[in-house]
């Protein structure tokens, strides 16, 4: 479950963690759009390196180390299922292209899984309920986030316990071809997900039985105020966004391919 | 037999779960592990099937070190029934759910089908055969999971808090089971914090607290020394708390089972059962 570890909260005392989850979270859609936006590797490649001090100031490098490690699997299948697809309805002049090509796909997806990981393991669950909250949306929608986000690593753990039970009940998960892997994953899949269903019904109950949605009017014993350093943060991402669009439209981006010697 | 040698574990979390636990376990003993939670029952008994990898130490089954052979394979001789059996059912029938594991092992569907009906009836499930397991009632569906490890027949049955959410009848059930299950020879271990079901049952008992075994010995012994169960944090059961405050008037100490203290009481006072 390493991959989740990636994006449970740490309560680390850092400036980042401390910062505004809007400002962090509009920095995140800003470098989600930007990520989109190009197709070469040179500028995804300069995406991921920038966030880099933001996770070094966050003190939580062991964890984003997780997450990319956790990532290297889909990673490895979105880089092979491009190179296959692109090899055969491709089109592309050499295979130097085709390879520059499947990796820029490839850094794209771990640009996305790193800013994610990135604002998740910054910002607590409450604090992006508070932020939705104090961005008008409904408290009811709020909360069924926050919840869900909650969850996840409680989840994961009963992930581990079943996979554990079916284990000692002679279940292989390892081995075996594609198919028989995935087909492993169901007795696994259906206990989750049935206990998923079931938890959150007696979440429901439990919640009615505390009075939940007995006041329309609600008030947060935290108010979300920012301050120089969150606008500093929304400057920078737009600032990134303006530029990203004004490279993407003005400047002819170099491929990596046009430095190879030529042959 | 289960050899645990100076076993040692700590989670990935950093949490020292086990630190140095020694035992042993031979064929055909019945065996109850009992402690506060967080003492490292569960810990200790997942490393008897392999689920968990000593840090330090190693456990032997039938002078098989477990970090050598895979879960799976130890399966077969180490059946192991999780607290939740929500945690494993998943079939569209009790009967499917039963022979997964059979199916897992490779057995034959002659075989399979023969095993099927006799963990059912074992069970008393027959009548639920082509039920979903989802729509039986809890109990009913930790009988279904206790019957889908019993099925293969292992040598030994590990039975991680059994007691937890069944009502008397059932545990009465149970503990006949049990001692059904002892008499064919086979090593049971129950984890368990039920300390009545437990001085029912008489098991030999394995005390934890705090990741390190702090007492071992006949149900008897153990559950009856005050300074031990506390140190434990385990209360004493109630036939042994009476029997503990009438020492000074010559009964015996050592009684935690209700039909023996019964027998003492009626002796001592005349009367008839």
């Amino acid at each position: 479950m390493s991959m989740f570890d990636g994006f449970k909260f740490r309560s680390v005392f850092s400036p980042i963690h401390k910062m505004d989850p809007r400002a962090k979270f509009f920095y995140v859609c800003v470098l989600f759009a930007v990520t989109v936006m190009f197709n070469q590797l040179i500028p995804l490649f300069i995406l991921f390196l920038i966030q880099i001090p933001f996770v070094v100031i966050a003190s939580v490098e062991r964890e984003w180390l997780r997450s990319m490690k956790g990532s290297a699997l889909f990673a490895i299948i979105i880089f092979v299922m491009n190179l296959l697809s692109l090899h055969f309805y491709g089109g592309y002049p050499s295979f130097a292209a085709i390879l520059e090509r499947s990796l820029t796909m490839t850094v794209r997806f771990i640009v996305l899984v790193e800013s994610f990981s990135v604002f998740f393991l910054t910002t607590s669950p409450d604090m992006l309920g508070l932020a939705l909250e104090q961005s008008r949306v409904p408290y009811e929608l709020c909360f069924a986030f926050t919840t869900a986000v909650r969850f996840v690593p409680v989840l994961a753990d009963e992930a581990q316990t079943i996979m554990d039970a079916q284990k000692a009940r002679g279940l292989e998960l390892e081995g075996g071809n594609f198919i028989k892997r995935i087909k492993n994953y169901i007795p696994i899949l259906i206990p989750l997900i049935v206990n998923a269903i079931r938890r959150s019904l007696e979440l429901a109950e439990t919640m009615e039985s505390r009075a939940w949605g007995a006041n329309k009017k609600r008030t947060n014993l935290y108010v979300l105020k920012a301050r120089r350093k969150d606008y500093c943060l929304i400057l920078i991402s737009i600032l990134i966004l303006v530029v990203s669009i004004y490279i993407s439209t003005y400047v002819r981006i170099p491929s990596l391919i046009e430095f190879l010697p030529a042959q | 037999m289960i050899k645990v040698e100076d076993l040692y574990f700590t989670y990935p979390n950093g949490v020292e779960a086990l630190r140095g636990v020694s035992l042993e376990i031979k064929n055909g003993e019945f065996v109850a592990i009992m402690g506060q939670n967080g003492a490292g029952k569960t810990t200790l008994v997942k490393h008897i099937n392999g689920l968990l990898r000593p840090t330090m130490g190693r456990v032997l089954v039938d002078d098989v070190d477990t970090t050598k052979v895979s879960v799976a394979t130890l399966a077969r001789k180490v059946g192991f029934v999780f607290q939740n059996a929500d945690h494993q059912l998943f079939c569209e029938t009790v009967e499917e759910e039963i022979s997964f594991a059979l199916r897992n092992f490779g057995y034959e569907q002659k075989t399979v089908n023969e095993r099927v009906d006799w963990a059912l009836n074992l069970l008393d499930l027959t009548e639920y055969r082509k039920v979903s397991p989802f729509m039986l009632s809890g109990g009913e569906r930790k009988r279904v999971a206790l019957a889908s490890v019993l099925a293969w027949d292992p040598k030994i049955v590990i039975l991680d808090e059994p007691t937890i959410g069944q009502d008397s009848q059932q545990k009465e059930r149970l503990r006949q089971f049990i001692t059904q299950l002892n008499r064919q020879a086979k090593t049971v271990i129950i984890v368990t914090h039920d300390i009545e079901f437990v001085a029912e049952c008489q098991p030999r008992v394995v005390l934890m607290a705090g990741g390190e075994i702090v007492g071992k010995g006949e149900a008897k012994n153990i559950l009856t020394d005050r300074e031990l169960v506390k140190e434990a944090s385990v209360v004493l059961p109630e036939i042994a708390r009476v029997f503990l405050g009438l020492e000074d008037l010559g009964f015996p100490r050592d009684v935690i089972d209700v039909y023996e203290a019964g027998r003492i009481l009626l002796g001592r006072f005349g009367g008839s059962s």
